[in-house]
């Protein structure tokens, strides 16, 4: 059912695309043309997980957007895992699956920023890869570090696409990822070309390392937290996660519905 | 045209469907025109604020879901001054969820709430614990029950609706209790107690333990306990438990019920509200119901089964 002037639509869209990437991702494309312009980069869609056979769990899945858009089919890039994920690798094109979105708050760019740096991890960088394309429309240069297992897990151009960013793997495979060495990579960028602000998803170990130095060098930054969820539009609070309110206490957010995005700063490791 | 007008008591509602408190916001306006309800249900306020339960607070099973937020609030001061405003931006009926652990605590809140320009109804949630009783739901007994009603009546002008829980060996003498202590309704049911265990790590999935288990596999024992009640007692019963389908909701009514809530089915379908609604009509419109109110207990004993036709 959708019911057109309202911001979050409840629809059955067409599957476009499904395939594997990678040893353990799966993308899916949707035909939505006006959810896809209306999602912004940090959102999600709440997903009706149920194979071709409508098999699956019975709660939603919340799942980041990876591609939107009034030019792309709406896309998902996802970590095949439990029991969603695999009913989502499932389907095929022609098939029908069910969506609620856009929602929750997503990542903010500032037109007057002239360069931001991206940090993520494994499936992490499914997030934060709208805002390649957002930043690069704003004429915001991008610089990314990824941290993968592998060359063969990184999907740079999953991540990239045509958007122009600069991408800098890390590997556990050659101890690239370590922390230590990826603190000293953050440093040299931070002194050699500042960004106006960082970014981050998918690791909390990178995420604590991102929030430490950028509070040193008094960089804005963004992260997009992950939650368990129930309704996925903030009825339930069962996502909650303790946020660093203004008072130096903190306080229970939705993920849902006053993130995923929050303020690096004012999130707390996991 | 069907007319799906409805009487809970001294309230008047445009139709029978209504969401069930806890699953239900105003953030469900991002969806779907909440004007189209019969009546807006609150999250359960409580008198003083509360964090909630420790996480996980939800976990799914193969057709329902399990849950223990444990009602986090601003308190009763906040919903007063910013969430009353709020739900009056919208036409329907707004029913106050109320909480509280003990009658005291109850009928203070309910004396503040009849004082509150905008409300329509006060849906009492004695299927909460009794902190007098050893945290005893009130519902789990007659006496708990109607005590706690008894204190909200002694002090409160507006319509009570007593929210009564599966978790009790009798619930028509529960039902008897709040209708005797002047409840002007009854809800039927809340969730009811469940388990569930992560093996892995050998503890239960909810960060509280035990949690209230709702969604269609409940279905069937709230249907069954609604028809219990509505044998049970005159007042109005409105049936709550598992319902996602204008199917379900025709079940309820036939049951008994002169209304019905929708909770669990929203989180799954956001527009599940709108949709009993829209189904409700299209079924009495095929079955040649002028008025849904018709509905009501067709399938109860003895009462002339569908004598409309």
């Amino acid at each position: 059912m959708d019911l057109a002037p309202f911001p979050v639509a409840e629809r059955d869209a067409v599957v476009i695309e499904s395939a594997p990437v990678g040893r353990r991702y799966h993308r899916l494309r949707l035909d939505a043309p006006d959810l896809s312009a209306r999602g912004r980069p940090g959102q999600f869609f709440h997903l009706l997980c149920r194979d071709g056979g409508g098999n699956g769990p019975y709660l939603r899945r919340p799942m980041s957007i990876w591609r939107c858009g009034a030019e792309e089919p709406l896309g998902f890039l996802f970590h095949v895992k439990g029991r969603g994920t695999a009913a989502l690798a499932a389907l095929r094109a022609g098939d029908r699956l069910s969506v609620v979105g856009p929602l929750g708050q997503g990542f903010s760019l500032h037109p007057s920023w002239r360069r931001i740096l991206i940090l993520a991890r494994g499936v992490g960088l499914a997030t934060l890869a709208p805002l390649t394309d957002a930043a690069a429309r704003l004429g915001i240069a991008v610089d990314a570090v990824l941290s993968a297992r592998d060359p063969a897990d990184l999907m740079a151009d999953e991540f990239a696409g045509a958007s122009g960013a600069l991408v800098t793997p890390v590997f556990d495979a050659d101890g690239s990822s370590d922390p230590a060495a990826v603190e000293a990579l953050l440093r040299a960028r931070f002194e050699a070309a500042r960004p106006d602000a960082v970014f981050t998803c998918g690791s909390n170990r990178l995420f604590l390392l991102l929030q430490r130095l950028s509070a040193e060098y008094a960089i804005p930054g963004q992260v997009a937290l992950e939650q368990q969820m129930g309704c996925g539009l903030g009825m339930c609070f069962c996502c909650v996660r303790p946020i660093r309110a203004p008072d130096g206490g903190t306080v229970n957010l939705r993920v849902c519905a006053e993130g995923p995005v929050f303020d690096l700063q004012a999130a707390l490791g996991w | 045209m069907v007319d799906l007008t409805t009487r809970i008591g001294a309230v008047t509602l445009a139709n029978p469907v209504m969401p069930a408190s806890g699953t239900f916001g105003p953030e469900l306006a991002q969806v779907f025109d909440l004007g189209l309800l019969g009546a807006l249900v609150t999250k359960s306020v409580t008198p003083e604020p509360r964090s909630g339960n420790p996480l996980p607070r939800l976990c799914e099973t193969e057709a329902g879901i399990l849950n223990s937020i444990g009602i986090p609030g601003k308190g009763l001061d906040h919903f007063i001054a910013h969430a009353i405003p709020e739900w009056r931006r919208f036409r329907p009926p707004l029913v106050v969820s109320l909480s509280a652990g003990t009658n005291a605590a109850f009928a203070e809140a309910a004396a503040r709430l009849a004082d509150t320009p905008g409300i329509a109804a006060i849906e009492a949630n004695i299927s909460c614990p009794n902190l007098e009783e050893d945290g005893r739901a009130f519902a789990m007994f007659p006496e708990s029950a109607a005590a706690a009603i008894a204190a909200m009546r002694a002090r409160c002008a507006l319509p009570i609706w007593a929210k009564l829980s599966p978790n009790t060996g009798d619930i028509a003498a529960v039902a008897r209790a709040a209708e005797e202590a002047g409840a002007d309704a009854i809800v039927v049911a809340n969730t009811i107690l469940g388990l569930a265990i992560d093996i892995e790590k050998a503890t239960p999935k909810l960060g509280a333990g035990m949690g209230g288990f709702s969604g269609p596999a409940f279905k069937p024992i709230a249907l069954r306990l609604t028809w219990q009640c509505a044998q049970a007692v005159r007042i109005p019963v409105i049936g709550v438990g598992g319902i996602a389908t204008a199917e379900d909701a025709v079940e309820f009514m036939m049951a008994g019920a002169t209304a019905v809530q929708v909770g669990t089915a929203s989180f799954i379908s956001p527009t599940a509200l709108v949709q009993v609604i829209d189904g409700l009509r299209d079924f009495c419109t095929r079955r040649g119901f002028a008025r849904s109110a018709d509905l009501t207990g067709l399938a109860l004993p003895g009462s002339g089964r569908l004598a409309a036709e």
